[in-house]
């Protein structure tokens, strides 16, 4: 192949790496922006989502796309419930320490994962895409499948920016996240807030999960790279801020794409990481330092 | 610290540090052998402890340290077929340097940023030593050859296939990192680390140059991480990814924050209790991590202080 039409699939392959990081990243951001939580565990609520995808599949019957569908409405739920019970269980009665909170969604992490690990097995299984058609570029076929899914992040960032521009629920948020003293001196219940956009965060997580899972297939240590990408994303595109999150995500999974198909994938992921840190210390005001008062 | 908590503490890392001598005579092999792993390990909960117990300072990333021990002394061995002594002291001296790197970066950052940037230069850690196969054999590892299993040390041969040699050889190692750690801290350097991690600003308002305290005890910390590495590297002739991997500087927390962050011998009780139940655990089931969160979410909600914490707090005050 030419390198015109392989930059090009490298840049397809990436698009579609930054469309599901965009809804990750977009969950993390949220919660960390309205909580000052960073959760470790944000990984793990994707893998959570593929698993549970995976057994949406394999209990319906008929046309992949049906259990496809059914995945996409029970995974977040699901998982939502998960991480509201957890927030009101563990995080709640750290008060949001964020040293604190860190070590508890650790600790979550290994649950979560060694739960799945006793529950679904150390297999990494395959779950259909709900449908098959191959898009045909004078160079190479393409999964149309991969297009959905970047069409499928569009829809769902402009959801998320609808819901929390325009619609009370998201007014109440961006409250809590501006200042959560005097949104609960305005009658704000901050604390209840919390739970749902920790669930909600998570829901997020888990819809990428479901979107991912097609092409990934899922296993119980899935959670490990879309958790350290989504950080990076958040750390790049700065605090709680969705269209910072989005382009972040964009230049993110478009590097790592070509990186990864121009080089190897170790060294892409080394070498974004190590800046990303570099970028950290450098900017000690940036996302995490107004975090620590 | 006053004479009397000087001589209590110095009497009681004196009674355990006996026993565990003396634990040798009466344990079966099986348990010899976990006796070793687990005070090696503990070298490195002492480590981490330093870090976190005596400044304030929570690594995310010291299995970074762990692994520069590991390979540093492992690699010159298989590599270039050092002498056992040469690549401990070298290790050691290589992860000493890498902290110091490390942690003069690191350390302009503070809470939660500083745990998010350790982790970070420890994933990037762990990725070198998968993308540098070629040397390291990545996440399948390399056995260190057979002629590294000997120490030869001023005419005496110390054979390293004993279980008995190796339980000496990393109680050595725990004692010795143990007594330096005491006097560290009982000196008037190790009050100026303590006193930067009850009140920074206020040390530093005192005329104490804080970034200096805490890169020194940074330096300590790796360095005795680092020390574990390579021990653990040459008593049991193998080296892999895994100890690299996020999974180990969590269980360095997870020993320190369980046996009391901030006391001498929290980590090495963090560490007999949280081996024991893995590997009970681990008989039982492949989930056996699960323990590792539990235990966890367990401390941070419930015993934040730890074991000795808790006792420190209740009923003795004097506990270094």
């Amino acid at each position: 192949m030419a390198l015109g039409p392989y930059l090009f699939l490298a840049t397809l392959e990436g698009l579609v790496q930054a469309a599901v990081l965009c809804i990750t990243a977009a969950g993390l951001s949220l919660v960390f922006g309205v909580m000052r939580v960073v959760n470790v565990a944000h990984g793990e609520f994707v893998m959570l989502g593929a698993v549970i995808a995976w057994f949406a599949a394999s209990l319906v019957t008929g046309h992949p796309a049906i259990g496809f569908a059914v995945a996409l409405v029970i995974s977040p739920v699901i998982v939502g419930a998960i991480a509201f019970a957890s927030e009101r269980l563990i995080l709640k009665r750290l008060d949001y320490n964020p040293e604190a909170t860190i070590v508890a969604t650790i600790g979550l992490l290994y649950i979560l994962q060694q739960t799945v690990l006793i529950v679904y097995g150390p297999d990494a299984r395959p779950v259909d895409p709900p449908f098959y058609y191959t898009i045909r570029f004078p160079w190479f076929g393409y999964s149309s499948y991969k297009l959905f899914v970047i069409a499928a992040a569009i829809v769902i960032m402009g959801a998320i920016w609808f819901v929390l521009q325009k619609t009370k629920a998201g007014l109440i948020m961006r409250a809590a996240q501006f200042d959560r003293e005097t949104a609960q001196a305005f009658g704000i219940p901050v604390d209840r807030v919390s739970a749902f956009v920790f669930a909600a965060g998570a829901g997020l997580a888990a819809l990428a999960g479901v979107l991912v899972v097609p092409i990934q297939q899922a296993h119980y240590l899935m959670g490990a790279d879309p958790l350290l990408l989504s950080f990076i994303v958040v750390i790049i595109g700065g605090l709680g801020s969705m269209s910072g999150t989005v382009v972040a995500a964009i230049l993110i999974g478009l590097s790592d794409g070509i990186l990864s198909v121009m080089f190897s994938p170790t060294l892409a992921k080394m070498v974004s990481t190590l800046l990303v840190a570099l970028v950290l210390v450098f900017r000690p005001n940036g996302l995490f330092g107004k975090a620590a008062r | 610290m006053t004479k009397s908590a000087y001589r209590n503490n110095l009497f009681l890392t004196g009674v355990v540090l006996v026993l565990l001598f003396f634990l040798q005579f009466v344990l079966p092999d099986y348990h010899v052998l976990m006796g070793t792993r687990m005070m090696v390990l503990a070298v490195f909960a002492l480590g981490f402890n330093a870090l976190l117990g005596y400044v304030g300072l929570l690594s995310l990333g010291h299995a970074m340290f762990f692994a520069a021990g590991l390979y540093g002394a492992g690699l010159t061995v298989y590599h270039f077929g050092w002498s056992l002594p040469a690549a401990f002291g070298f290790a050691v001296l290589a992860s000493a340097l890498l902290a110091l790197v490390i942690g003069a970066v690191v350390l302009r950052t503070i809470r939660v940023s500083f745990m998010i940037v350790t982790l970070m230069f420890a994933q990037v850690a762990y990725l070198m030593v998968l993308y540098f196969a070629e040397w390291t054999n990545g996440q399948e590892g390399l056995s260190l050859p057979l002629s590294a299993r000997a120490v030869h040390l001023f005419g005496a041969t110390l054979d390293l296939s004993s279980a008995i040699t190796r339980y000496n050889l990393a109680f050595g190692l725990l004692a010795l990192c143990l007594m330096l750690l005491f006097a560290y801290l009982a000196s008037a350097r190790g009050r100026v680390a303590t006193a930067i991690r009850d009140n920074e600003g206020r040390t530093e308002m005192l005329g104490f140059n804080v970034f200096a305290g805490k890169l020194e005890m940074f330096v300590l910390s790796g360095a005795m991480s680092g020390a574990a590495g390579a021990a653990y590297a040459l008593l049991f002739g193998y080296i892999g990814s895994t100890f690299a991997s996020f999974q180990y500087s969590i269980e360095a927390l997870l020993f320190t924050l369980l046996g009391g962050a901030g006391t001498l011998l929290g980590p090495l009780l963090g560490v007999l209790l949280m081996v024991a139940m893995i590997d009970k655990l681990s008989e039982l089931t492949s989930a056996y991590l699960l323990v590792i969160g539990v235990v966890l979410i367990v401390v941070i909600l419930w015993f934040p202080k730890g074991i000795l914490g808790t006792i420190r707090e209740r009923w003795a005050p004097w506990l270094l």
